[in-house]
């Protein structure tokens, strides 16, 4: 199977959906260029400035220009150059885009994917590498989609843009130039399926985006001591499949989960209070969370690193998860610690 | 003076202008009677929006504020069903799920009333985009107040519709003429430094024109113009229409201060009360467009108040309708968040 980047499965996911559907237009500041890291390059070439379209630096209205042509019948892939800037856009994606369906009684639809760049890296500073994912879960009427592989990326996009809902499709910068299988042309990845990407019997980790990476390079690690980590990507979060989650932590007993975004609020919370009411009896620990600390993302590559929660944060929760032995638990697998 | 229309034309923006008046009017005693919650009426402004929207075609899309009810009166959507959604009843066309803030006819051409001001511009420029880029021969027309031009996102916009000559029409109602100029905090408030609003399109090199919202051949001929400037790919038209505020909505809640219209005033001065001499002599558009089709000599007066009787009987109809009609089921409600 032929390798891909992730910043190809995205341009490649583009390319494909423009070529399938005529009603696609391709929008935001800088596009024909290619955008700041080149996902939308070449595209102009291949499909004229009419479908590629550069649009002025006005978040608040590019957002809804694009709803208000997705209800005329176009199927806009906005965008927005970080997703930091997409504050400027709140109203038109939070009190429109999510609630037009809604509102009208599902008189309109309206099919729009709105791609942003997000994630520490590069010492870009705190305008530039939020990870905002869990303020947008909060909007009934959102989907929102973090893919980890280049696979992923070319997938879940182009599912995205044939979604008739507003899709958020945020990628992180740190991914655009990994390598990954090449996911054939005809193929698409379903919204709302996590995946699992390590199978384990003692703890589960979710992760979410590039800390899916983080999270198996710590899983590799601890199965040296004999703790073996399922490893859960849940690709989509809105909506959630709890399903997969839930399933890997009734056979693990211990779910610690880890994002890039801070702690306070973030998606870790949300499902780590899901898995609870739904299995309580099941965990033998409390959920964990490996997430950034609640401050805005520092610029200097040595504050960066201490920002970004790393392998060896996941590694000391899972310990921790283990070592927590909750009276009158029915018995699960015990890892045995060749590592100590 | 009338607009330059048939005798049939005209008399039908006056069936639609009287109806918008006794919807509203009919809705301000129902919510003396009961709490029915926020609302907004449009009475006053029934010359701007009647002319205005009477010369949209099928296929165009309106998308209004929350001063919306007449302007979806004025495209046909059912009064009764509009008291049932105002109401949040089920048998409103969103089945309670939108209410007077957020009505909406995609068959009249309404896709959605935006109720966060200046959220309508975005989305109205952006119909006009969909409609360019798809070859569709169809104008998307920005309803808005004076208001919405103190919100970044309408210079945003009208940069593009300007860029990309976009088939959309802002039309803004201007309310506010009193209080222009005025200091925050007062009410009814327009906190824009500018106190000429079509200054604020100048620089876009978007045509402009400043018109007599209460005069409907104004109104009428400046629609026109920028109809047929959209229509023949000529971009995008700005139209400040100035009204006046009506007496009973210079309160956060609207009053019917200056009571029920009696169409008859307009040819018998003697029925016009000591209060509201000004309104009803010389602001209210209604009274005026009355006044000219009877001098105009185009229906009898005796006509008017047959249609009128009409009119208000249909609008108690509605409100009855509204008011019989069963509150929507809450599961059934609450679903919808996605497609």
């Amino acid at each position: 199977m032929a390798e891909q980047r992730y910043i190809d499965g995205i341009r490649q996911a583009l390319r494909e959906e423009l070529a399938r559907d005529a009603t696609i237009r391709v929008l935001g500041e800088d596009v024909t260029l290619g955008g700041p890291f080149g996902a939308t390059k070449g595209l102009v070439e291949e499909f004229t400035d009419s479908r590629i379209i550069n649009t002025p630096i006005s978040e608040a209205t590019i957002i809804g220009l694009a709803v208000g042509a997705a209800i005329t019948g176009l199927r806009p892939v906005l965008e927005i150059m970080f997703i930091d800037f997409i504050t400027l856009g709140m109203d038109q994606l939070v009190n429109h885009a999510a609630k037009l369906h809604y509102m009208t009684g599902g008189q309109l639809e309206v099919p729009l994917t709105i791609r942003a760049t997000g994630g520490v890296g590069g010492g870009y500073g705190a305008h530039h590498s939020q990870s905002l994912e869990a303020w947008f879960t909060h909007v009934p009427g959102l989907k929102v989609v973090a893919p980890y592989t280049p696979s992923d990326a070319k997938g879940l996009l182009k599912s995205s843009i044939r979604d008739n809902n507003p899709v958020l499709f945020l990628e992180h910068r740190g991914l655009y130039w990994s390598r990954g299988e090449e996911l054939a042309a005809d193929e698409v990845i379903p919204l709302g399926q996590a995946i699992v990407r390590r199978a384990g019997e003692h703890v589960t980790i979710l992760a979410v985006s590039k800390m899916v990476g983080t999270a198996l390079k710590a899983a590799e690690k601890l199965a040296a001591e004999g703790i073996e980590a399922e490893v859960i990507d849940p690709r989509t979060l809105a909506p959630l499949d709890i399903e997969t989650i839930v399933s890997s932590v009734r056979k693990t007993a211990h779910l610690v989960i880890a994002h890039e975004a801070v702690e306070t609020g973030g998606i870790g919370a949300e499902i780590a209070s899901r898995v609870q009411e739904i299995a309580f009896n099941e965990l033998a620990a409390p959920v964990l969370r490996v997430a950034a600390p609640f401050s805005p993302v520092p610029t200097s590559i040595a504050l960066e690193r201490a920002f970004v929660p790393g392998e060896d944060q996941i590694i000391d929760a899972v310990r921790q998860s283990i070592a927590f032995n909750r009276v009158g638990l029915t018995p699960h697998p015990e890892p045995t610690r060749t590592g100590e | 003076m009338l607009p330059d229309l048939s005798s049939d034309q005209i008399l039908e923006q006056l069936r639609q202008a009287v109806l918008i008046r006794r919807f509203e009017e009919e809705l301000i005693k129902l919510a003396g009677e009961r709490d029915i919650g926020h609302f907004h009426v449009y009475i006053g402004q029934e010359m701007t929006g009647v002319p205005a929207l009477y010369l949209l075609e099928e296929g165009d899309l309106s998308f209004t504020t929350h001063r919306n009810h007449g302007h979806l009166l004025a495209r046909g959507v059912p009064a009764a069903q509009m008291y049932a959604e105002i109401l949040g009843k089920e048998t409103g066309m969103m089945g309670g799920r939108g209410g007077t803030l957020h009505l909406c006819s995609l068959q009249h051409g309404f896709p959605t009333t935006s109720s966060a001001v200046g959220g309508v511009t975005p989305l109205a420029t952006g119909a006009a985009f969909g409609f360019q880029k798809l070859g569709q021969d169809r104008v998307s027309v920005c309803l808005f107040g004076d208001g919405a031009l103190e919100e970044g996102s309408w210079h945003e916009s009208i940069n593009i519709a300007a860029m990309e000559k976009l088939p959309v029409i802002y039309l803004c109602e201007n309310n506010s003429l009193e209080a222009l100029g005025q200091k925050a905090g007062e009410y009814p408030s327009s906190t824009l430094a500018a106190t000429d609003l079509i200054d604020l399109v100048t620089p876009f090199g978007v045509p402009a024109l400043q018109i007599d919202g209460c005069d409907a051949s104004a109104v009428h001929a400046a629609m026109s113009e920028a109809l047929q400037r959209a229509r023949g790919g000529g971009g995008a038209t700005f139209i400040e229409a100035r009204t006046v505020r009506w007496p009973g909505n210079r309160p956060i809640w609207p009053e019917l201060a200056t009571g029920e219209t009696n169409l008859a005033m307009a040819w018998d001065p003697s029925l016009i009360p000591e209060e509201h001499q000004v309104w009803h002599r010389k602001q209210d558009a209604v009274l005026a467009f009355v006044r000219e089709i009877i001098a105009a000599d185009l229906i009898e007066p005796d006509s008017i108040l047959a249609m009128d009787d009409e009119i208000r009987a249909d609008m108690k109809a509605g409100v009855k309708f509204a008011l019989d009609s069963e509150y929507p089921k809450a599961e059934l409600a609450l679903e919808l968040a996605l497609a």
